[in-house]
C-alpha cells in the first residue's frame, strides 16, 4: 500500500480504533433508536392506518427501515463531531500539515464513519424478526449495500457541516434543523402518500426518500414488492446522492480555513 | 560598499549561511483586526530562532502560516528551497510541527500515534517500526510505548508530540510555545533537547514563546508587537541596543515624579506601567542622589543590566505582561 491509498487506510483504521476504546459511543448510537423504535412503534401501531397499505401493515413494521436509518445517522453524526474540535486544536491538525490533500483526508473521514455506521446498522438487521420481517439471504446482501451506501452519503453531510463550522455547538443546532427534518421527511417516519401535498413535494424532492425506499424494498427482497418507485431507480439514486454529497465534502474541507 | 548594504549584513547573522527559510512582507487580518502586518525575516540553516511576544502579537498567526495552515493575505515566503503559497506540498514532507494543543490521539498507544503519522508521511513497515523505535528511545519513551497516551503526564505527552514531530526526519522544525504547560524543569529539559536536535542532526528550529529565558536560549530572536517584528538578532545585541544599564523606580504617584527628576538630574525618562524607566549607561550612580532629593516619593529602585523584557519594552513602550492582557489573541477568536 503506498501513497494515497495508505493514508486512506490509516485515517479510517483511526476511527475504527477510537470507537472500540469508546463503548459508551455504540450504546448511545445503538439504544437510543432502540428505545425509539419499541415505544413509537408500539404507541402508534394501533392508529396508523396509511391509504393503501395491505391489511395488517403494522407501525413496528413499518417505522423498523426508518430505524435503521436513523441508527446510521446517528452514527454518521458521531463520527464526523470530532472533525470540528479536531481540526482546531487536536488530531487533525497534525494531519494538516502532512503531504496529504484535503479529498484524500475527507476519503478516510467518510470511510470510517461509513464502517461504523454500518456496523452497527447490520446489529440492527438481526432484529428483524422482531418488526415481523423474514430476511432471505438476497435481501440481507442488498440491505448491507443499501445501507452503506445511504450510511456514505450521510457521513459526507456531517462532514460538509463539520469542516464549514467552528464550533461543536454550531453543529447540534444544525443537525437538528437539517439532519433530524431530512430523516423524518425520508419517508422513515410516515409515508408520503396521504400527506398533504406540499409535504409529499417536499419528501419526493428529498433525496434520502430514495435511500429509504431503497432499503425497504430491499428488506422484502424475495416478496411482493410494496413500494411505489423501482428498486433499481432509487438505488441509482442513491448512488448519486452519495457521491454528491462525497463531493461536496471534498470541496468544502479544500477551501476551509484550516484554523 | 554602501553604509546601508553594511548594516544589513552586521545585522542579520544568517546571510552568510544558506537560508532555510526567507519571508518578505506578510501581512494577515482575521476581518478587520490586522495580525500580521509587513513581516520580513530571513533563517539560516542550522538556527534556533525564536519569535518573541505576548499573546497576541501575531506570532500563532506566523506560526500558522509558516506550517501551510493559513495563507498569508500577502507577502511571499521561501521555505526549504520552495514557494510557500505554490509549493506548499512540496515543503510539507521537510517540515515538523509541534502545534500548542496536542496533536496526539489520546485514544491512541504512543506507537500508534507514531505509525498513523508515519503512515501520513508515506512511511511504512520495517523503515517506520525501525525510524518509530529509534525515536522513541532517544525521547525516552521507549517504556510507555503500549500506553494510551491520554494517561501519560503532561511533560511526557510533549515528549511524544515531539517523537511525532521528527519522526519523519524534517529539516525544519516548528514549534508554537513548545514550553507551555511544562513546569521549569521539564522546560528546561526540552529545551537541551532542542539544542542537541540541532548540534546532532542539524536540524532547523523556528519556535514561538512569550517565555524570556527560553528566548535567551536562541540563536537570534524577532520580537513581535501588535503584528509587527519589532527588532531582530542576537539576544545579545537586543540587549546591547539599551544604553548601560536600567533603573527602575516605584512611587506612588510615577507620573508626578517624572518631571521632577527628569527636570532635577536632566533625563528623558519614561513612564510604564506605573513605573518610571531610565535607560542609562552607569545608572547606579544616579540612585543615592535620587533618593536624597525624592526619598518621600518613592517606594523602591532597582538597577540592573537590561533583559530581554526590558529590550521589549525600550522597544514597544509596552509591558510585557501588560502587552499579554490585550484583547482578543488569534489563537482564541
Amino acid at each position: 500500500m503506498t501513497g494515497a491509498s495508505l493514508q486512506i487506510a490509516t485515517l479510517w483504521w483511526r476511527e475504527i480504533t477510537r470507537f472500540r476504546r469508546q463503548r459508551s459511543r455504540i450504546v448511545g448510537a445503538f439504544l437510543q433508536p432502540l428505545v425509539f423504535w419499541l415505544l413509537l412503534g408500539g404507541g402508534l401501531s394501533a392508529s396508523f392506518r396509511p391509504p393503501g397499505a395491505p391489511a395488517g401493515t403494522n407501525y413496528v413494521e413499518y417505522f423498523y427501515p426508518g430505524v435503521i436509518v436513523l441508527v446510521l445517522l446517528f452514527t454518521a453524526i458521531f463520527a464526523t463531531i470530532s472533525t470540528v474540535e479536531d481540526r482546531k486544536q487536536g488530531f487533525l491538525q497534525g494531519v494538516l500539515v502532512a503531504p496529504i490533500a484535503r479529498s484524500t483526508i475527507v476519503m478516510g473521514q467518510a470511510l470510517g464513519g461509513t464502517t461504523l455506521a454500518l456496523l452497527q446498522g447490520i446489529i440492527f438487521l438481526v432484529l428483524a424478526p422482531l418488526a415481523g420481517i423474514h430476511l432471505t439471504i438476497g435481501a440481507i446482501a442488498a440491505s448491507i449495500l443499501i445501507m452503506a451506501l445511504v450510511a456514505f452519503a450521510l457521513t459526507s453531510i456531517g462532514l460538509i457541516i463539520a469542516w464549514r463550522i467552528d464550533s461543536t455547538q454550531g453543529f447540534h443546532a444544525i443537525m437538528n434543523l437539517i439532519l433530524i427534518p431530512i430523516w423524518l421527511l425520508s419517508g422513515a417516519f410516515f409515508p408520503a402518500t396521504g400527506a398533504p401535498a406540499w409535504l409529499e413535494w417536499t419528501m419526493r424532492f428529498n433525496p434520502l426518500t430514495y435511500g429509504m425506499a431503497a432499503l425497504r424494498q430491499s428488506l422484502y427482497l424475495g416478496e411482493a414488492a410494496t413500494a411505489s418507485t423501482s428498486l433499481l431507480l432509487s438505488l441509482a439514486i442513491t448512488v448519486a446522492f452519495s457521491v454528491a454529497m462525497f463531493a461536496i465534502a471534498a470541496s468544502v474541507a479544500s477551501r476551509a480555513a484550516a484554523a | 560598499m554602501s553604509a546601508a548594504s553594511a548594516t544589513a549584513r552586521a545585522s542579520d547573522a544568517a546571510a552568510a549561511r544558506p537560508s532555510v527559510l526567507e519571508a518578505n512582507g506578510l501581512s494577515f487580518s482575521y476581518g478587520e483586526r490586522q495580525a500580521l502586518r509587513d513581516v520580513s525575516f530571513t533563517i539560516g540553516r542550522g538556527e534556533i530562532f525564536g519569535f518573541l511576544g505576548p499573546n497576541g502579537g501575531g506570532k500563532t498567526t506566523l506560526f500558522k502560516i509558516l506550517s501551510t495552515l493559513v495563507e498569508s493575505d500577502r507577502g511571499e515566503v521561501r521555505m526549504l528551497g520552495h514557494d510557500l503559497r505554490a509549493q506548499a506540498n512540496a515543503i510539507r514532507p521537510g517540515l515538523g510541527v509541534v502545534f500548542q494543543h496536542p496533536s496526539l490521539d489520546g485514544k491512541l498507544t504512543v506507537a500508534e500515534n507514531l505509525s498513523h503519522h508515519g503512515h501520513l508521511y508515506g512511511m511504512s513497515g520495517r523503515r517506520l517500526r525501525e525510524r518509530s523505535a529509534a525515536i522513541l528511545e532517544r525521547m525516552g519513551i521507549s517504556a510507555r510505548a503500549g500506553d494510551l497516551v491520554e494517561t501519560l503526564s503532561g511533560g511526557l505527552q510533549r515528549r511524544t508530540e515531539l517523537a511525532k514531530a521528527l519522526l519523519h526526519e524534517p529539516q525544519l522544525l516548528l514549534l508554537d510555545e513548545p514550553s507551555t504547560g511544562l513546569d521549569p524543569g521539564a522546560r528546561r529539559e526540552f529545551n537541551d533537547y532542542l539544542a542537541l536536535l540541532r548540534e546532532r542532526d542539524g536540524v532547523t528550529i523556528v519556535l514561538t514563546t512569550h517565555y524570556m529565558e527560553e528566548a535567551e536560549r536562541c540563536d537570534r530572536i524577532g520580537v513581535m508587537h501588535r503584528g509587527e517584528l519589532v527588532a531582530i538578532g542576537t539576544p545579545a545585541e537586543l540587549k546591547d541596543s539599551i544604553g548601560g544599564e536600567v533603573v527602575v523606580i516605584h512611587a506612588r504617584s510615577a507620573e508626578a515624579l517624572k518631571p521632577k527628576i527628569d527636570q532635577r538630574f536632566g533625563l528623558s525618562s519614561t513612564v510604564v506601567g506605573g513605573t518610571i524607566r531610565i535607560e542609562r549607561p552607569r545608572g547606579h550612580e544616579l540612585v543615592a542622589a535620587m533618593v536624597d532629593a525624592f526619598g518621600d516619593e518613592i517606594d523602591s529602585v532597582s538597577v540592573g543590566k537590561p533583559t530581554l523584557e526590558d529590550v521589549f519594552v525600550h522597544l514597544t513602550g509596552h509591558q510585557f505582561f501588560f502587552a499579554e492582557s490585550q484583547p482578543p489573541s488569534e489563537s482564541n477568536s
